[in-house]
């Protein structure tokens, strides 16, 4: 986006100096950044879903009766180590979840992705997210989505929510097959904050005057660096924290 | 000089003489006893009026014979589209004991639309950019039976941030705009039912301020209309009245509005509690005993708990008038009797006024009494409590008592936090904070989904609580908050502190000089003080 007027507000001072031979005024023009963003987490914030109704999904999806039924079984057969390790941390979680992405040819995941959002996401989106996302834009607000889901899948949810720009994982693939591996940066945690950071001084964005909505203490990070940090749909560690810290705590459901 | 300290001017005039019982004063949820000094002139509420033996039927007598209207029967034809409008859970003040005034008055009208063949009829509450009531206060408003048939459909909390559900009526001569809840607007007939607890409430501000939106609102609920409401208890000389007025008029121009207003006494408490609205001098042994019971399982409770118990004491209000008909007609005639029950003719100002905070509010039903919200208690409600010219004299000296905790609602009250702890530290010029910081609050994505979705105050709410207290702010000196339990809130408020009364009044003397007029307001008061010199 780079710099650009309507963003900026300008200040006009005159400087004087009335010491002869000095006496002359000097404009100097001073910038401010006054757009603001809004920052959205999205599965459990703006969507019901999380990463693993994704995943489910696509193991529904597999070639072959077999393929489905093998898929399907080992994905519920690690629902509870996905549990222990998104508790752990959400690095190790992103590392151990992602696995299971392994061998999903990139035309498949990008075939499915439009039948994902109609049967999956979509009937999840929260009753009061398109309100949230009007009033925010009403302000002039830049939407941007920073989530730790599948760039393929979040896409045409964003085009349909009217989100400007969207910060998503990316799966590594290899010969058109996924590795199992993210590609730097992983979006998690810190490096959803340090995202949004780099994001808002490429943009000129103020970060005082944004906002940051999320459902989970794992964004404590995206949360902390605005000047309107909200917690939707909290868990109940990041109610808690909210509640310390004064935070606007909100039930889009 | 005994003597002449006993002499009654009125009856809910008392001075404290030598031997004079200590006053029992609320401070927060608690209560507490305080000897006051010889000469200080205390003010009780008026005693009850006796209420009316059947409401019901004084209701239907009401809306059959109603002033300057046709009867509620001869407006109502099948297939007609009515709305019934109702006052929001700020009113009455503690909540009513059950049946509420609203249930009875409803089933008035709701028998009277279904002998009419009138089946599309809405029940909105105008709680305008109040925090909107639970499920639970909904059906405890109208009864469970009203409650099964109506609700959620039919039955709901007007949304002012609802684009869809509001309509434009227009501006006054004086550019006030009018948005209003599209079903009232769109309605053959709104039936407006109204509890007029205090003098200010009822009339016109029932359908223009409790079914508008922020815009509107934002025309008069500012500092300005405050400072020149002299007081705003007192609809005559009350700016924010008049402006009122002027969009009533505009609501008149569009709408059919039935309005039915009734009149309370002030019994606020029952039987057992009634010894906090009653002369110390004249208490009994069992009013002693009452007291005794009541300090010693209130001083064995935290504070939440006080708070709880405090809160699930209704109200024993009575009906003592109802009137229906033409809007400004039945609201002159409800202030008639408002009057009756609340003037107290009170000879002279003070120099200090002493008025304890209890935790009732219409903005804390069922939440903790915020800061901001103890300020609007104390320079809002409790100062503009004055019909004539203010109990306290210009630059006097207000003490109030209150813990002042730092304790807010996160659910209802959340843009109360912020305003408190970011705004107020950097300004308390209620222009400035109007001018800079309201409209980003009104605004605020995540205030207004609060407010819609849940059951927060509107983000612009607490700048509303500020502009409340400008007129006192403006006339009074020094407010001293004593036994306020830290430094930081009222130095945020602009208030000095001390740690009891007794340390209080020696500031305010110091300040006012020895021979300060001292008056206290014996809360819980509803009464309207009409001072003469």
């Amino acid at each position: 986006m780079g710099w650009s007027y309507q963003n900026t507000r300008m200040f006009g001072i005159f400087l004087f100096f009335n010491q002869y031979p000095f006496r002359s005024a000097i404009l100097v023009i001073m910038t401010v950044k006054s757009q603001a963003a809004s920052f959205y987490d999205l599965e459990g914030t703006l969507v019901s879903t999380n990463l693993v109704h994704t995943l489910g999904f696509y193991a529904k999806r597999q070639q072959g009766l077999l393929g489905t039924l093998k898929k399907s079984v080992g994905t519920l057969a690690k629902l509870p180590m996905f549990g222990i390790t998104d508790l752990y941390s959400r690095n190790v979680f992103n590392e151990y979840f992602f696995q299971s992405y392994k061998g999903e040819s990139l035309d498949r995941l990008r075939y499915f992705s439009d039948e994902l959002f109609e049967e999956v996401l979509k009937p999840a989106i929260f009753e009061g997210t398109p309100d949230l996302i009007a009033k925010s834009k009403k302000l002039g607000h830049i939407q941007v989505v920073v989530t730790g889901a599948l760039d393929f899948s979040v896409k045409p949810l964003c085009d349909y929510l009217g989100i400007d720009v969207y910060a998503a994982n990316r799966l590594e693939f290899v010969n058109g097959y996924a590795t199992g591996r993210l590609l730097p940066p992983v979006m998690a945690s810190a490096t959803k904050a340090k995202w949004i950071r780099e994001y808002a001084e490429r943009e000129d964005i103020n970060l005082s005057n944004s906002y940051s909505y999320s459902d989970s203490i794992s964004d404590l990070a995206m949360l902390s660096i605005v000047g309107h940090p909200v917690a939707v749909n909290p868990d109940f560690r990041l109610k808690q924290t909210a509640m310390q810290h004064d935070w606007a705590i909100l039930d889009l459901k | 000089m005994a003597l002449e300290l006993r002499r009654k001017t009125h009856e809910s005039i008392v001075y404290i003489d030598r031997d004079s019982a200590p006053r029992i004063m609320p401070k927060g949820e608690d209560f507490i006893l305080e000897d006051l000094p010889i000469g200080t002139r205390v003010i009780y509420p008026n005693p009850p009026i006796k209420g009316l033996p059947n409401r019901e039927a004084a209701i239907r007598y009401a809306v059959n014979n109603p002033i300057d209207s046709k009867p509620l029967y001869a407006q109502l034809e099948p297939g007609m589209k009515v709305t019934i409008a109702m006052d929001d859970i700020s009113l009455p003040l503690p909540p009513m004991a059950t049946p509420d005034l609203r249930q009875t008055m409803l089933e008035v009208v709701l028998d009277m639309c279904h002998a009419n063949g009138v089946d599309d009829v809405h029940l909105i509450i105008a709680n305008s950019l109040h925090r909107k009531m639970t499920e639970w206060e909904m059906k405890r408003m109208v009864g469970s039976t009203i409650h099964k048939a109506f609700y959620p459909d039919r039955y709901y909390n007007h949304d002012a941030e609802d684009d869809l559900g509001l309509v434009a009526l227009g501006e006054t001569r004086h550019g006030e705009p009018l948005r209003i809840n599209r079903r009232c607007a769109e309605s053959d007939l709104v039936i407006y039912l109204n509890i007029n607890l205090v003098p200010m409430d009822g009339g016109h501000k029932s359908v223009a301020v409790g079914l508008c939106d922020y815009e509107s609102l934002r025309a008069h609920h500012e500092p300005q209309t405050i400072i020149d409401s002299d007081s705003y208890m007192y609809p005559p000389d009350s700016a924010l009245n008049h402006k009122v007025h002027r969009l009533g008029k505009l609501v008149d121009e569009h709408m059919n509005v039935f309005h039915v207003e009734t009149a309370l006494n002030n019994k606020m408490f029952a039987d057992g509690y009634d010894i906090l609205t009653k002369n110390e001098d004249e208490f009994s042994f069992a009013d002693r005993m009452k007291w005794e019971a009541m300090r010693r399982t209130f001083s064995k409770l935290p504070r939440k708990a006080r708070r709880k118990l405090l809160h699930e004491i209704p109200a024993q209000y009575e009906m003592i008038a109802c009137f229906a008909g033409e809007t400004e007609k039945v609201h002159e005639k409800i202030l008639e009797r408002n009057y009756e029950q609340y003037v107290i003719p009170v000879k002279g100002q003070c120099d200090i006024l002493i008025t304890g905070i209890p935790d009732i509010s219409p903005y804390n039903v069922y939440s903790a009494l915020n800061p901001l919200l103890v300020q609007v208690m104390a320079l809002g409600y409790h100062f503009n409590m004055y019909k004539g010219k203010p109990l306290l004299k210009k630059d006097g000296v207000m003490i109030v008592t209150h813990p002042c905790f730092d304790e807010f609602d996160h659910n209802f009250h959340p843009s109360y936090i912020e305003f408190f702890h970011r705004l107020l530290p950097e300004s308390r010029d209620a222009f400035y904070l109007r001018e800079k910081y309201e409209r980003e609050f009104a605004e605020n994505p995540a205030y207004i989904e609060m407010y819609r979705r849940g059951n927060a105050y509107h983000g612009a709410h607490p700048f509303f609580m500020w502009y409340w207290g400008e007129n006192g702010r403006q006339h009074v000196g020094k407010v001293i908050a004593a036994g306020a339990e830290n430094a930081h809130v009222p130095d945020i408020l602009g208030w000095d502190r001390a740690d009891n009364l007794t340390e209080a009044i020696a500031m305010a003397r110091s300040y006012k000089g020895r021979n300060a007029e001292i008056t206290m307001l014996h809360q819980p008061i509803i009464g309207l003080a009409e001072v003469t010199d």
